[in-house]
């Protein structure tokens, strides 16, 4: 398939039953941090974007939200496809984007040139979407804070090394900084800033 | 389902569901912090929950049970007027049974029945600002919300120590969230806020006419603000429930005629009915059921 046709396929058969699904399966994973939740539609995604970063770009994306995409996935027809889905804008400028796809592998440098917000409206940041190789699998990760009862372990395999270092400066700016999440395949963990990230 | 056919599933437009949902995430992300939203004209006029109704339609799904109170009751015109809501609109099934609802949507009470991991509370509130009555200026409550500056909102609470000798405020009573943000629990009872603090459901708020969703997810901290030497009280009754007998739920009082006669009676209605079908009797019904024998 070409780039063009790439971008005309997919999509939610069901758009308002299968995207409320897949938002309540976002809301409960952002209220409870920690629980790996699996994505049940296929939306006939570009490669190298994963099946839950799709569904989650058709479900929350639309023309006021610039949509920020890492270099794997810019030069795929990822970008072709959300805008053809979901009208959403694809910027180059991290700072503009309220999502921000990021595919498996890639480098993550830094968070900082990402929207974390103001102290006036932290709501204005970005979320970002990264593909990991698996969840449920690999370096156990213990999570703290709202939503979770005492302490919760969750095993991520693939996450850059420097994702703990970044996690806790991000969560030193808070009531500022970047909403992650965290996908494999159909597979997807919720990491709003309030959580604490301990490794083993 | 083809009486839905004149509107969307749950009467909003997709586009204006995901610009709720966005703002729902990011409001579940800082817990208690006042999200603007694009507020949508509701076929009922702000002030009727128009708020609560917009969360509840951008949230609810076919599979969804919905239970809808105004100050704890069932059966009151609000209450009943939403329910119809969701059932044309939505065609989900209702309840009135708290622990059978997935989705609960109310008016100024939380259920005495504690609610459960999966259910989520979602809250109609008129004015969603803890400050504004002490700071009318958005761009100045913003900045102190900013600045965790919430000297002011003390100073409130120490005034009505001075001048009643105790905190007097009994409804919307002030709470920190998470340690971080002062919150407007909306106008429900002092009585309903140790209930909030980590609670097991998630807990949404809807401010229609002042465009504000906020969020307290599950297991969170919800602390009343008070003083080492006037610590936080919820109001106590000295009668349990007239009709089933309850103590430590709250009451709500009904002037009975013209002479000063007077009940007290369970304000959340479902609570009530579920312990007289267990057999609890309060004093007003257990005349009549003696009479009956």
């Amino acid at each position: 398939m070409n780039i063009k046709t790439q971008a005309l396929s997919g999509g939610f058969g069901e758009p308002v039953f299968e995207s409320q699904g897949v938002f309540r399966m976002l809301m409960d994973g952002m209220a409870r941090p920690g629980t790996i939740r699996t994505v049940g539609p296929d939306v006939g995604q570009p490669e190298p974007l994963g099946g839950a970063a799709g569904a989650i770009a058709v479900t929350l994306c639309d023309h006021e939200t610039p949509v920020w995409l890492s270099a794997g996935l810019a030069r795929s027809a990822t970008g072709e496809w959300i805008g053809f889905h979901t009208g959403a804008p694809i910027t180059r400028e991290k700072a503009e984007a309220r999502f921000a796809f990021v595919e498996a592998g890639a480098t993550l440098a830094s968070f900082g040139l990402f929207s974390a917000g103001t102290q006036e409206y932290p709501d204005r940041s970005t979320t970002l979407v990264i593909e990991v190789s698996a969840l449920g699998e690999g370096q156990p990760l213990t999570l703290t804070g709202p939503g979770i009862p005492h302490a919760t372990t969750v095993m991520v395999k693939g996450l850059p090394e420097v994702f703990p270092r970044l996690w806790a400066d991000n969560r030193a700016l808070f009531p500022r900084g970047v909403d992650v999440i965290l996908t494999a395949g159909k597979k997807l963990l919720c990491l709003p800033r309030t959580v604490r990230i301990a490794t083993q | 389902m083809t009486d839905l056919a004149t509107y969307n599933f749950a009467y909003l437009d997709e586009q204006t569901k995901r610009m709720i949902r966005r703002a729902i995430l990011k409001a579940i992300a800082i817990p208690g912090y006042q999200v603007p939203f694009a507020s949508r004209e509701m076929p009922m006029p702000y002030g009727w929950g128009t708020g609560g109704v917009q969360v509840t339609a951008a949230i609810i799904g076919p599979e969804d049970v919905l239970k809808v109170i105004d100050q704890g009751a069932d059966d009151t015109t609000n209450a009943v007027s939403i329910r119809a809501f969701f059932q044309k609109v939505a065609n989900v099934a209702v309840t009135t049974h708290t622990k059978d609802a997935t989705i609960i949507q109310t008016r100024h009470r939380i259920p005495e029945h504690k609610l459960a991991e999966g259910q989520i509370l979602v809250y109609q509130v008129p004015i969603p600002e803890p400050l504004r009555f002490l700071e009318p200026r958005e761009t100045e409550t913003r900045k102190m919300h900013a600045l965790e500056e919430y000297g002011l909102m003390h100073v409130k609470l120490y005034e009505d120590i001075a001048h009643n000798g105790r905190i007097s405020k009994t409804y919307a009573y002030p709470v920190k969230v998470a340690g971080r943000y002062v919150m407007d629990p909306s106008p429900t009872p002092k009585f309903d806020n140790p209930k909030m603090h980590r609670s097991e459901a998630l807990q949404l708020f809807g401010a229609g006419r002042e465009k504000r969703i906020y969020a307290v997810p599950p297991y969170t901290d919800v602390v009343s603000l008070d003083f080492e030497d006037y610590p936080f009280e919820i109001q106590t009754f000295d009668k349990p429930c007239a009709l089933c007998g309850a103590e430590n739920v709250y009451l709500d009082e009904v002037v009975l005629d013209d002479k000063g006669g007077r009940m007290f009676v369970c304000s959340d209605t479902d609570n009530c009915e579920d312990r007289r079908e267990h057999g609890h009797v309060g004093a007003m019904l257990a005349p009549a059921k003696e009479a009956a024998e």
